[in-house]
């Protein structure tokens, strides 16, 4: 269903504004010319009936307009098949993310940031409408309840319906410390209800930023310089301007754009352009060079995250066990490559995207075409995948710079190569470990230094404090195991040419890689079971240890495997939710690694929608599958040389296990989700290889010149 | 002008021939269901059906189909098979972000057709053109025997 109502404020309508309806079921027609009532940023009630909800987080499939419904409709008690849901407008004031301060979808936060926000906002809404029925009934508002989008009075038997309370509820005041639901009382939370943003996505109707067709628009592809940062040195566009559809050639001094009636006239016109660039600065920059510099980073002194006992006494004397692990460049590769429509006006602009920090897109738009903040619209659509990449404004500046030189609204899309060969990267890590081990298989010192690129220092500069990069040693500042002597690091190293940028997994990726890694090369060095290592380990975190149990169990840890097969385990507290992933593997002679079967268990604290945190764990364990397989970017002469998924590979279908998702109910306070089997799969697949052939890798992705032939 | 066959219905379009599908689908047609991915038929964002079988849109010529019959995402629903898919899909929510899912539906609603029950080897060698970055290929592999359960 589509609505192009008008919004408190801004204007939604139109093709971003496509809205879903949780049911079909349409409540009667309520008085005509009833004001909406509006109680706060979230809720907006209609005469009819209809709830709608603004959505203050972006949907990219990781299917929090579900969530995030569910939690204002519980404490609204609102009848679920009366809501609709919308794309919130640019607007830090009301849609801020409360953990970034800025309007973001991030870090696996969504439910953890909103949670008690939008309870509050779902009960003193619900307060309000109580209120309004008791004096409209003369009783105690205490006498009355709520079910259903209806207001209750047992007493007398009667019952109102949310629509019909709006005309006088919309003038109370909203009391801003309403009571909660006691979660036992919880209706919608904890269960898995279907979600609002799949059936239109079956039929070909959903509407994603590339879909945008505002009218008379026109498309346009766009060249950027093969070597980064190089500029436009000379453009002949004689054969471009023959091809039929193409209307104009836009030149700035970092890309060429062609204008044409449809993309397959901008790509041809693109491609008959004879473009000379100047390389610039980078034009003799090579992944080696990044590397060299990075470890050459590594042995300075990091600036201090944690430091527990004392860990240089700890680890001054004896046998200390010391490896290093990297992980490289990746690039995002969301399947909707990157785009953005942009239509520049004198007086102001308008934009079609589907983006992570819409508020940042507004103002990318507004410095682009030279127009004050507020003269620019922004509708956010669905995301064909996010992870991470459209936390970045930056395609919205480049469209509207394109824009800006074009009559009428024009969309930008990026070929896959000109996504892939310039996209804001996952930087690579350098990671150095140090312990050292009791002779009863204790660890008793403990050293952790990554070396990285600082993504927060440019994206939420105040995190980044005293040389700490927060993001970079997620994971490893918070390592879950019992150590006495611990010392976390992190040394800042920015890699000369290459943009970095949070990719799915952040921080804890590669810092959960290294740290499980190494453990299990200690456990092996200890002569105990990576299981009863880690275990033996946990006592001050009793859940991430019950999690542990639960996968052992789950996955038959112990139990015979076939030759060159073998179980490789990784734990986590990671984004608030404690993992262990158990995953089987095989390793043929070539070196190919089988996926056998996949084990998970989850404590995620209090879950909204169980189908949801499946999901995502299903999901984000390939996708992190994909990085250990095939992931890494790499540059040469001040080129990417990956450029569509031929060379950047993605896993498939046939490639696939099963997954199995262990779910442990409790009622701590929610965990983040979406981010966490990415960050599992990699050391859980790195240790199920140390276990089938003996070899110990420390580089993601996988070399299978290391492991070809070998056997435990 | 070359004249086409989409969803039933005749369409006229003043393009070149050998313009792909994809973008007279997406751009002169404004049937946007199918989705531009790669762009050298190696993710199956794309797939439409000509005749019943699943294609690359993003590598086919528009100057060479003719008279045949195109089907995309927007009405394969009407089709047996398409529509068993589609509900499949949902009962068990395969779906994340959903871009790849109309390629993803257009191959299982193909691959019914010629195989009303499909193997997981049938599934492997029918799917593993279309790619999913979110990782529902698990989700996908059980609503495609679903579907196939719900064939009599």
């Amino acid at each position: 269903m589509l609505d192009a109502r008008t919004s408190r404020r801004t204007v939604l309508g139109g093709l971003g504004a496509t809205v879903f309806v949780a049911g079909f079921h349409v409540p009667r027609a309520g008085a005509a010319g009833v004001a909406d009532m509006e109680p706060n940023a979230f809720i907006r009630i209609d005469a009819q009936g209809f709830i709608t909800l603004t959505m203050p987080q972006v949907e990219m499939g990781q299917g929090t307009y579900t969530s995030i419904s569910m939690i204002l409709a519980e404490e609204l008690d609102a009848a679920w098949d009366h809501v609709k849901v919308e794309h919130a407008p640019p607007d830090e004031t009301h849609y801020a993310n409360p953990a970034f301060g800025v309007q973001a979808t991030g870090n696996s936060n969504s439910i953890r940031a909103f949670w008690l926000p939008l309870r509050k906002a779902g009960a003193g809404t619900r307060a309000v409408l109580v209120e309004a029925a008791a004096r409209g009934w003369k009783v105690p508002a205490a006498e009355c309840r709520t079910e259903n989008s209806q207001v209750v009075h047992d007493k007398s038997g009667r019952r109102v319906a949310y629509g019909d309370l709006v005309a006088r509820a919309a003038a109370m005041p909203v009391p801003t410390d309403a009571p909660l639901k006691d979660p036992k009382q919880f209706k919608l939370i904890g269960r898995s209800l279907r979600r609002l943003d799949t059936p239109v996505k079956t039929d070909g109707t959903a509407v994603y930023g590339i879909d945008a067709l505002p009218p008379g628009v026109k498309f346009a592809a766009l060249m950027q310089s093969p070597v980064l940062g190089g500029k436009v040195a000379h453009v002949d566009d004689a054969a471009a301007k023959k091809i039929k559809g193409v209307r104009q050639i836009v030149v700035l001094d970092d890309l060429v754009a062609v204008v044409g009636d449809h993309m397959w006239a901008a790509k041809s016109g693109l491609e008959a352009l004879d473009v000379a660039w100047n390389d610039g600065a980078n034009a003799e920059i090579s992944t080696a060079d990044i590397w060299a510099r990075l470890r050459k980073a590594s042995e300075r002194d990091g600036a201090v995250a944690k430091t527990v006992g004392d860990a240089r006494k700890a680890l001054g004397e004896g046998d200390v066990y010391t490896q290093t692990y990297e992980v490289p460049l990746l690039a995002h590769a969301p399947m909707e490559p990157l785009n953005c429509t942009v239509h520049v006006r004198p007086d102001g602009a308008e934009a079609w995207i589907g983006s992570q920090v819409l508020a940042r897109v507004q103002r990318a738009v507004a410095k682009a075409a030279g127009l004050s903040v507020e003269t620019v619209v922004v509708h956010n659509h669905l995301l064909g995948g996010g992870f991470g990449r459209r936390l970045e404004p930056d395609m919205a500046f480049v469209a509207a710079r394109i824009a800006k030189q074009v009559d009428g609204p024009v969309k930008v899309v990026w070929t896959r190569e000109e996504d892939i060969r310039h996209d804001v990267y996952r930087p690579a890590y350098h990671d150095l470990l140090s312990a050292k081990l009791s002779r009863d298989g204790r660890i008793v010192g403990w050293k952790h230094k990554t070396a990285g690129s600082s993504i927060l220092a440019r994206w939420l500069p105040p995190a980044f404090r005293n040389g700490v990069d927060g993001d970079g040693v997620d994971g490893a500042a918070d390592v879950p195991y019992d150590i006495d002597n611990l010392r976390v690091e992190f040394v800042r190293e920015e890699p000369p040419g290459v943009n970095t940028g949070f990719w799915r997994g952040v921080g804890p990726n590669n810092n959960v890689f290294a740290i499980e890694s190494f453990i299990d090369e200690l456990a092996h060095r200890a002569r105990i079971d990576p299981v009863a290592f880690r275990r033996a380990h946990l006592g001050k975190t009793p859940r991430l240890k019950a999690a542990l149990d639960l996968v052992a169990a789950k996955s038959n840890w112990g139990s015979a495997l076939p030759p060159r097969a073998g179980r490789g385990v990784a734990v986590q507290v990671a984004f608030a939710s404690f993992i262990a992933t158990v995953i089987e593997a095989e390793v043929d002679e070539a070196g190919e690694v089988l996926l056998r079967r996949i084990d998970t268990a989850v404590d995620t604290g209090t879950i909204v929608n169980p189908d949801t945190v499946m999901a995502q764990l299903q999901g984000g364990l390939i996708f992190g599958l994909t990085a250990a397989l095939y992931g890494e970017i790499t540059v040469e002469k001040g080129r990417v040389q990956q450029s569509n998924f031929h060379d950047y590979r993605m896993l498939r279908m046939d490639q696939v296990p099963p997954i199995n998702v262990h779910l442990i109910r409790n009622g701590e306070p929610p965990g983040g989700i979406g981010e966490t089997g990415t960050t599992a799969s990699m050391p859980a697949l790195r240790n199920a290889i140390y276990a089938a052939t003996g070899v110990a890798l420390r580089r993601m992705p996988i070399d299978r010149t290391l492991i070809a032939g070998a056997r435990r | 002008m070359i004249e086409l066959r989409v969803n039933g219905e005749a369409k006229s379009v003043d393009v070149a021939p050998d313009m792909p599908l994809l973008w007279v689908l997406r751009d002169v047609l404004h049937l946007t269901g199918t989705k531009f991915g790669c762009g050298i038929a190696q993710c199956g964002a794309c797939t439409v059906h000509i005749d019943g079988k699943p294609v690359r849109s993003c590598q086919l010529a528009v100057g060479a189909l003719g008279n045949r019959a195109i089907t995309t995402i927007e009405k394969i629903g009407e089709t047996p098979a398409g529509a068993r898919v589609q509900k499949a899909w949902l009962d068990l929510e395969v779906i994340q972000c959903g871009y790849c899912q109309s390629g993803q539906i257009m191959s299982a609603a193909a691959l019914l057709n010629s195989v009303p029950h499909p193997d997981d080897a049938d599934i492997d060698a029918a799917m593993s053109g279309n790619i999913c970055r979110c990782g529902t290929y698990v989700r996908i592999r059980a609503a495609i025997k679903r579907a196939a359960a719900e064939h009599a």
